[in-house]
């Protein structure tokens, strides 16, 4: 290495955390690095398409005969199964992908790439809720692309409800990125994430309106029909599944609102150096 | 071992010290990692952190880093204490950690593109920043090429091109030649030293490695979270009675247990 040339000392560094464009400029470094991570890792998007379109192309074919939906809104007709879960197979998309995020901050803790991130002179709630937003811009292009690909299927909702549910989705997005990232502060191993997948993303997926509507759960389980309606999951897939038709849930909306400021003051509390978890811990990576 | 005093705890001078800590502890649940912590760097110097393994060095590198929050006591960075300035403190450090923590699937622009990102650089700064820390390390032919493609030697040189992207004051550097063969680590080496030479820039070196120390360095040995020894090399030398850094170490540094072991064998 050289340094043959003096080069004259800079009394301040260059680092400027401060005003709109440096803010800008950060944020959109971390939704370039996100989005650069995704298209170097193709089986994980292929597989993000793969798990709805398997539930779209075999369960719902299979159990469209066993499964009557009914006239429940937003729906004025009867819809066939698959028009059903789609807003719930979306909905599945973001929750996979949240939680994805979360294995991946577990992870870039484990091998020590979250501390780039941590060390940057922006405040700690900035950078998380810019890394919430780039996690979540990624997981709406994959349903996009999931919904573009059920369209050939069959599944056209009006072609205005594929612009009126991009806020819902958003929305969505922001709250399980949110809860992943808080259970992402929690999980200490990577291995522990397997616990994550069985006692919060399956649960919350199949305890919800995503697959069945409520009032059929209801009939078979009061039990498991106060379960649904207390899991914040099931709003998420109603303010999708309204949206698509242009219309507003408003509860929906209140709970999904609700839950994203929840979850992602705890994920800013839990990271928070002052106040948080992670001084809890010795530093990975390091040997004291 | 008694516990010895600091010499020349804080530097004089009007210059503000590059880092000073005063009385900082911290422990992971009811396991003490430091305790009542109290060194200083002067500004454009190398003051090497001295421990072996376990001794709270990484540790110590966390908290001034501000990954973790101070329990107690105060860290300052030119000035500005780390909990109540923090963004004043982060933007004049640069960090090497001790694992490695560039992106391998990402070239070595892009990984170098986002830490600009991460301190503010605007577009023509980080081009011009790229291009200059990248010659400075020799590594200007590697720009494209993904990291996972690189040596270990030339991925802890991009980690110290990264580290200086943003113009820091301060450079952390927690074990930084840890896994690299003889000629790469003399390269760090020499590097680091002409680095502080030319620019000014102080330095606090972590390391464990005694052929990475020069006598005219500043120390700060730490022994099971205890500050044995901080200051001037020579000084701390002709303190504990050694005639070279290894004694001192050995000395300061080892812990008692083994020392006792040691010293009852045949």
């Amino acid at each position: 290495m050289s340094l043959d040339t003096p080069q004259v000392t800079t009394p301040e560094p260059l680092s400027r955390p401060y005003g709109i464009g440096p803010y800008l400029t950060c944020m959109k470094g971390i939704l370039i690095r996100e989005a650069l991570r995704f298209l170097h890792q193709r089986e994980r998007f292929i597989s993000s398409l793969v798990r709805p379109l398997v539930w779209l192309f075999i369960f719902a074919a299979g159990f469209r005969q066993v499964l009557g939906v009914s006239i429940v809104p937003p729906y004025k007709t009867y819809v066939l199964y698959e028009v059903y879960i789609t807003p719930g197979l979306a909905g599945m998309i973001l929750l996979f992908s949240g939680m994805q995020s979360s294995l991946s901050m577990v992870y870039d803790r484990e091998m020590g790439n979250m501390r780039t991130l941590l060390i940057s002179p922006f405040p700690r709630w900035y950078l998380l809720v810019s890394k919430l937003l780039a996690g979540v811009a990624v997981s709406l292009a994959q349903v996009y692309v999931f919904l573009g690909i059920a369209w050939f299927w069959g599944v056209k909702p009006p072609p205005f409800g594929y612009i009126a549910v991009l806020p819902a989705l958003l929305l969505a997005g922001l709250m399980l990125g949110s809860l992943g990232m808080l259970l992402s502060s929690i999980i200490k191993q990577l291995e522990n994430f397997a616990g994550i997948m069985n006692f919060v993303i399956f649960p919350m997926y199949f305890a919800s309106s995503a697959l069945y509507p409520l009032w059929r759960i209801q009939e078979a389980s009061p039990l498991l029909y106060k379960i649904c309606q207390a899991n914040p999951f099931t709003y998420a897939v109603e303010l999708i599944r309204f949206a698509f038709y242009g219309q507003l849930h408003m509860t929906s909306l209140l709970v999904v609102a609700g839950c994203t400021i929840v979850f992602l003051t705890g994920a800013v509390i839990a990271y928070d150096p002052s106040r948080g978890l992670m001084s809890r811990k010795p530093a990975a990576g390091g040997n004291s | 071992m008694e516990h010895m005093e600091h010499i020349h705890p804080f530097p004089g001078g009007n210059e503000p010290a590059a880092i000073a800590v005063q009385g900082v502890s911290h422990s992971y649940g009811r396991h003490p990692a430091l305790k009542d912590v109290n060194f200083s760097v002067p500004a454009g110097s190398i003051a090497m952190l001295l421990g072996l393994n376990g001794a709270g060095k990484t540790t110590l590198f966390s908290l001034i880093s501000r990954l973790f929050g101070i329990q107690k006591g105060s860290i300052s960075i030119f000035n500005h204490d780390i909990a109540r300035e923090p963004r004043e403190a982060l933007r004049r450090i640069g960090i090497v950690f001790q694992s490695r923590t560039l992106d391998l699937d990402l070239s070595v622009k892009q990984n170098l593109a986002y830490h600009a990102a991460l301190h503010g650089l605007s577009h023509a700064q980080t081009k011009q920043r790229i291009e200059a820390v990248l010659h400075t390390v020799e590594m200007e032919t590697r720009l494209k090429d993904k990291v996972r493609s690189l040596s270990g030697g030339q991925m802890r040189r991009v980690e110290i091109a990264r580290a200086l992207l943003h113009e820091p004051r301060l450079l952390l550097l927690d074990e930084p030649t840890v896994g690299l063969d003889i000629q790469s680590r003399a390269s760090i080496v020499a590097f680091i030293r002409k680095l502080v030479a030319n620019q000014g820039i102080s330095v606090l070196w972590a390391t464990h490695l005694i052929d990475e120390v020069d006598v005219r360095d500043h120390g700060v040995m730490l022994r099971q979270g205890v500050v044995t020894a901080a200051g001037p090399l020579q000084a701390i030398m002709t303190h504990a009675g050694t005639l070279t850094v290894e004694e001192a170490f050995n000395k300061l540094c080892r812990k008692v247990e083994l020392q006792e072991v040691l010293s009852h064998e045949p």
